[in-house]
């Protein structure tokens, strides 16, 4: 094992909410460590192509993978230490257990941020687990990111935002994607983005759900039907297509090991993902010192990522014994800009899901 | 398939060419790329097969999370080859089961 480390503040991810909250805790003057197991920071947004909405505070007509360079360029200029290909695999009180370039090793910190992001779920159906079918997200990797069209024929399971992102980028790489399937009886996500696939011709089936995927070693087709009003697949509805990619947009599950394994108190959160830690207005858990941001702490967006991520670092700095001279109002406004963006009907229900669980917190603390 | 041209990202850019071994047979990969990418660029589809029932298996999340990618890379069993970057005559097999340890000398 190699020397200890041994610093202020430690981020654990490198995308959104990690590199915002390293950008705060450091501009708030703590000497800040960020690990990420991948070789390039910047986490997910890297393979955003696509062009953020909202207002301009939240990036609005910027393409993640800019916003990406410009939060590491922003913390490298600031002398936030990035260490990638550094995976934590354990948390030890204050302490940090990494393995960095192959080498194991401790970071021990005043205070740690977990950002560690989400993963994408899976859906069970015969043959499902065939070469061929893969998540959205990892056909979005390897696509924008790798410059690899994963398959040429592809159908797409789930019309929320990112199932729609998807069969655009599809598109856009050269692929052909036969359709959309939504088991409800709605598109989920944006309905700029249902608008561009449509004008693309790719149909969106609402109501529908994949019977079966099948073929000889890897994906050649996949059967889906239409469902009735109880959720069942309607007899002769069913239709057949063959193709070579299926993608998974079925949501996200927060990342959470490190924080169970540090003995934060959890609640289940449906429209959060699943399992999330209890946490303050300020991101902070149930284990004082220790504070989670971004979809780890309920999966939402990069924009929530990055105003979460600056309400973690600003109390983490804060925690290690800098506070940043305007520190209430910082925090205020980004409690603003979170809460102007989990409004609409889009937004209500997630801000609703962190009222409860950030009552939650109060409550545990009151009982202390 | 390798996306050579893209409206937004533009024309594939530039890099160094390694030769990584699969399974005895020669495919370029472009430098720095994870195993993953490379083998998807080639055409192939299973990366390995299951331990008990010998069901095919391949890339599933990309990020490194799910370990259905693993592939035995210079004898060593079990590497997520989406998150592992090549190196210039790598040997890669695709894995049976729980793949075989080299002996311990």
């Amino acid at each position: 094992m190699a020397g200890a480390e041994v610093t202020e503040v430690a981020v654990v991810g490198g995308g959104p909410a990690g590199l915002s909250a390293a950008l705060a805790a450091r501009q708030a003057g703590a000497k800040v460590i960020v690990v990420d197991e991948n070789a390039a920071p910047g986490g997910q947004l890297r393979k955003q192509i696509h062009k953020f909405f909202g207002s301009k505070e939240h990036h609005a007509g910027r393409r993640g993978f800019r916003i990406a360079e410009e939060l590491v360029a922003a913390c490298r200029e600031q002398g936030v230490e990035l260490w990638t290909d550094t995976l934590a695999y354990g948390i030890f009180d204050h302490t940090l257990g990494i393995v960095r370039g192959g080498t194991a090793s401790t970071l021990a910190a005043r205070s740690i941020v977990l950002a560690t992001g989400a993963s994408e779920n899976a859906l069970a159906f015969p043959g499902c687990t065939l070469p061929g079918v893969m998540g959205a997200g990892a056909a979005q990797t390897f696509i924008n990111l790798h410059r690899v069209l994963p398959g040429r024929r592809a159908l797409i399971v789930g019309a929320g935002n990112v199932g729609l992102i998807i069969t655009y980028q599809l598109l856009q790489a050269g692929a052909e994607v036969l359709g959309v399937v939504e088991a409800a009886p709605r598109i989920g996500g944006y309905a700029v983005h249902a608008a561009k696939i449509r004008r693309a011709g790719v149909p969106i089936y609402t109501r529908h759900t994949v019977l079966n995927a099948a073929g000889h070693g890897e994906l050649e087709e996949v059967t889906i039907a239409a469902l009735d009003e109880n959720g069942w697949p309607i007899a002769g509805s069913e239709r057949t297509f063959a193709i070579d990619l299926l993608c998974l947009a079925v949501g996200l599950t927060p990342l959470t090991e490190l924080a169970w394994q540090a003995g934060c108190l959890f609640e289940y959160c449906g429209p959060l993902g699943g399992h999330v830690p209890l946490h303050s207005e300020d991101m902070e858990t149930t284990v004082p010192g220790l504070f989670v941001a971004g979809d780890m702490a309920g999966v939402e967006e990069a924009s929530t990522a990055l105003e979460e991520g600056r309400l973690a670092g600003l109390a983490a700095a804060a925690y290690a014994g800098y506070r940043s001279p305007n520190l209430e109002e910082e925090k205020a406004a980004a409690r603003e800009r979170l809460q102007a963006l989990r409004s609409g009907p889009f937004g209500e229900g997630r801000y609703l899901a962190h009222e409860e669980i950030v009552r939650r917190w109060l409550k545990w603390r009151d009982a202390r | 398939m390798r996306v050579e041209e893209h409206p937004i990202l533009g024309p594939l850019p530039k890099t160094e060419t390694v030769w990584i071994e699969v399974d005895g047979k020669k495919i370029p990969a472009r430098a720095g790329e994870p195993i993953a990418a490379a083998l998807l660029a080639a055409g192939i589809r299973v990366f390995r097969t299951t331990h008990r029932r010998g069901e095919p298996r391949g890339p599933f999340c990309a990020v490194g999370r799910c370990t259905d990618c693993v592939m035995t890379v210079d004898g060593v069993p079990n590497v997520r080859t989406c998150v592992t970057p090549v190196r210039e005559g790598m040997k890669i097999e695709t894995q049976r089961g729980l793949g075989r340890w080299p002996e311990l000398k």
